[in-house]
């Protein structure tokens, strides 16, 4: 192994792959923030360049740092302007908007930046130590497993089940399930609930609804609040303010856990050629929120460092996982990892078991530029971060339009359709009335993109076991479901004892 | 900083191979030509057209090539589009492959391709039967075998929809060994990959695939392939044919262009012949050894009938596995 890294060191530090990793990074960054434009439209892009150079390990750095930076971009346009371009960087927003909106936004900037670093590093050093042997562990899961762990992740609404909140929290979750079944199935060659309209046939895009059930209502909330829009803002909204750049050495403290943790689950998520970073955000969301302590946990959903940080780490270490089953089997977990399969094997490199032996500078190069690609980012974009954040300083005239245009242009960019303008336009009217009537809208998305995985793995199973057998047949199966019951109904019967001892206390009991 | 400037100069390079802004060395046969793509960037029909886009303006054939991506239906609304739109698609050629043709069987869309005027077919892949590498099984006559002692516990997957392509090839074979093409167990998957992970796992005994994703895979000593649908075994593998097991099967996924209807022979003929020019070139066989595509031309009538022949056998299948 030691041989093998010397290899690819002295492959990735040349100038010329150095240069591609940093190049490919402030591409990456740069697209990956506009929405609708998220990693795999980009490395798509960007695979004619690649393969232009001809050298099949400068083309894999190149298009790792796009990889990467495009991961990383998304999680800013989630963080500032709740604008989630890609469901991998849906649970970010959860947290990092909260934080944007009390005037933290350059400090959730760096966390996200931090947490990424760490995820992608570590995922990086269990890649090299483990990626022989994790090929076995990504052929673990049969759909019956992958079920389970969609509904675990589906475990994660409880952070939105707050007081009073747990049946609005499961009637959006539903309704988000419900709008995962419009369309062609994957299993099925009928068109579900699309009134015959050929532009639903495809279902729903992620894109358009996120724009609908987050971006779009806050700028409408924006236009309509007088109170946020006057001048220097009321004292909920602070987000024009940007003070404090760094956490504190108790935030790092309250954080390292965290990231700890998540960069090894995020990275095991991510191994799985049937889950990926989006699974392993809502995860780690979910996880977290369940060891964090009572305090600790009122504070997800509105603005929690911790619930910043476990998303954001799972993430990355999700992607960096997901090159397991790439390289060490060749099979794409993911469209992201497809693109790059196909890159691959455009530059006559064979990814499969034999890869590490055939072609080591390349299974080592790799590895490096995942650690340089990191680096770089981290580099990079500290020293960005209070000129990003500046954004939410445009005076409010002027941001609710960019907006307004950043979320039509998203929902538009990636189908070239305009029915999602007016499904965009449409949903966002339903959204804003939702968000008014104090109705969360994450458990609605967190459903709807969940609802397509769970559909087709539960029928998969059902079809294979003939029945429901598969629950009680595979321990695995029942090990996930239980533990995605405990994670639900343990935080909803704490918070139950504790309203009533509130109430008994109140009545002097 | 020697290596920035050649970073700038290969990105602006490529930006330029990418835009498709080549000049024209003197055998140029249409100006421009503009790629109507079905599907999202970066699937099957994406590669495919903008492959073909490069080979015709690296080579001088045309003279500028763009691409417009428009998904939705399952590839009807850019049919619908095109069809719509016939006046203004004058330089505008349309990917698509045998999906098309279920689709319009299935009723997905109203079209077929007798609604617009066919260009050529211009690549195809095969499809083959594959195992996990150490299965017990070895030939198709062993997957029979196998299948005819335990048809329950038997499944065999595919990357497609029930009534899809990977379950119609192994219906095929299922047919043509004289077993009842609706008594298997068909498990699909929502991709090739998901699919092939569910084989490597274990969770289907067999797995219906392109030969081009297949291949890669053997190599590798991960997977067996049982039997390819192609007429004869294809050049540089060794995975034996469904045919020379008697069992008769031939299938081919192509891809191919159409072009809107009423289109004038004129502007029709010039596609035809850029694209028949193209073979010849170097600058095609770059990019088809790349993606691992197998040249299949099918010119004008010729496609017609394939096409008649493939609905043909596609919509007989289909009836009797009840799904039209």
């Amino acid at each position: 192994m030691l041989e093998g890294l010397m290899i690819g060191l002295q492959t990735a530090i040349n100038p010329f792959n150095l240069g591609m990793v940093v190049f490919g990074c402030i591409i990456g960054t740069f697209i990956g923030m506009l929405p609708g434009l998220g990693p795999m439209s980009i490395i798509a892009i960007m695979i004619p360049i690649a393969i232009t150079l001809g050298d099949p390990t400068a083309a894999l750095i190149l298009l790792a740092g796009v990889y990467y930076g495009a991961i990383f971009g998304g999680s800013t346009s989630s963080i500032l302007l709740n604008a989630p371009g890609v469901a991998g960087t849906v649970a970010t927003s959860f947290d990092g908007y909260p934080m944007a909106r009390k005037g933290q936004a350059g400090k959730a900037l760096t966390i996200a930046a931090v947490s990424s670093f760490m995820g992608g590093t570590i995922g990086a050093v269990l890649l090299m130590v483990f990626a022989p042997m994790l090929s076995s562990v990504a052929l673990l899961f049969h759909s019956a497993e992958y079920f389970a762990l969609m509904v675990v992740g589906l475990s994660a609404i409880a952070a939105f089940a707050g007081t009073g909140q747990v049946g609005k929290a499961v009637m959006m979750t539903l309704l988000g399930l419900m709008m995962a079944t419009v369309g062609e199935g994957a299993l099925a060659a009928m068109p579900r609930f699309t009134a015959g309209i050929l532009d639903l046939q495809s279902g729903f895009s992620f894109i358009t609804l996120a724009m609908a059930m987050f971006a779009l209502p806050e700028a409408m909330f924006l236009v309509m609040n007088p109170a946020r829009s006057a001048q220097g803002g009321s004292d909920e909204d602070k987000s024009g303010t940007i003070n404090n750049m760094r956490f504190s050495r108790a935030e790092g403290r309250a954080i390292a856990p965290v990231i700890g943790r998540q960069s090894v689950q995020g990275f095991f998520i991510g191994v799985l050629p049937g889950a990926g970073a989006t699974i392993a955000s809502f995860l780690g969301y979910a996880v977290e929120r369940n060891l964090a302590t009572k305090e600790e946990q009122a504070e997800f959903g509105k603005g929690s460092i911790k619930g910043l940080a476990a998303p954001e780490t799972a993430n990355n270490a999700a992607c960096t996982g997901s090159f397991v089953p790439l390289l060490t089997l060749g099979i794409p977990g993911s469209g992201t990892t497809a693109i790059l399969l196909g890159a691959l094997l455009a530059l006559n490199v064979t990814p499969g078991p034999r890869l590490m032996v055939d072609e080591p500078q390349v299974f080592w190069a790799v590895i490096i530029s995942m650690y340089i690609g990191n680096l770089v980012l981290l580099v990079l974009n500290l020293p960005l971060i209070p000129y990003i954040a500046k954004v939410l300083s445009i005076p409010r005239n002027y941001l609710i339009p960019f907006i307004l245009f950043f979320t039509l242009m998203g929902a538009y960019i990636g189908q070239n359709n305009s029915t999602e303008l007016l499904i965009l336009v449409g949903f966002g009217v339903i959204a804003t009335i939702l968000r008014f009537a104090d109705y969360p809208l994450a458990p609605l998305l967190i459903g709807f993109i969940l609802g397509t995985m769970l559909e087709d793995n539960f029928s998969r199973s059902m079809q294979l076991y003939q029945g429901l057998g598969f629950i009680l047949e595979r321990p695995m199966t029942l090990g996930l479901l239980v533990l995605a019951a405990f994670l639900v109904v343990l935080p909803t019967y704490r918070a139950a004892r504790a309203r009533n001892r509130a109430k008994g206390v109140a009545d002097g009991d | 900083m020697k290596f920035t400037r050649r970073v700038m100069m290969t990105a602006a390079a490529a930006m330029v191979a990418f835009s498709g802004a080549a000049q024209a060395d003197g055998h140029q046969v249409l100006d421009e030509l503009h790629f109507l793509i079905p599907g999202g960037a970066g699937g099957g029909w994406d590669g495919t057209a903008r492959g073909t886009g490069e080979a015709l303006t690296e080579a001088g054939l045309v003279g500028s090539a763009s691409y417009e991506n428009m998904s939705g239906g399952g590839g009807g609304v850019a049919i619908a589009h095109m069809i719509e739109n016939a006046d203004s698609m004058g330089n505008t050629m349309m990917v698509n492959s045998t999906p098309i043709v279920i689709r319009s069987l299935t009723g997905v869309f109203p079209q077929s391709f007798r609604d617009l005027t066919l260009v050529a077919g211009t690549i195809g892949d095969y499809a083959a039967l594959v195992v996990q590498s150490d299965s017990p099984i070895t030939s198709m006559e062993d997957l029979l075998t196998t299948y005819r002692a335990d048809a329950t516990s038997f499944a065999i997957g595919g990357g497609s929809v029930p009534g899809g392509m990977d379950h119609l090839v192994a219906a095929m074979a299922m047919q043509a060994a004289g077993e009842d093409p609706t008594g298997f167990n068909y498990i699909p998957y929502d991709a090739g990959g998901a699919a092939m992970a569910g084989l490597l796992s274990g969770e289907i005994q067999a797995l219906s695939t392109g030969f081009s994703e297949a291949v890669a895979l053997a190599e590798q000593g991960e997977v067996r392939i049982l039997g390819v649908t192609a007429p004869d075994r294809i050049a540089g593998s060794d995975a034996p044919t469904m045919m020379e097991q008697g069992v008769d099967v031939e299938f081919v996924n192509w891809r191919g262009f159409f072009a809107a209807p009423g289109l004038d022979e004129e502007t029709v003929g010039n596609m035809r012949a850029a694209i028949a020019a193209m073979y010849e070139t170097e600058e095609w066989e770059a990019v088809r050894a790349r993606n691992g595509w197998v040249n299949i031309h099918n010119p004008g009538d010729e496609f017609e009938a394939f096409l008649e022949n493939q609905e043909q056998v596609i919509g007989d299948l289909m009836r009797t596995l009840g799904f039209l």
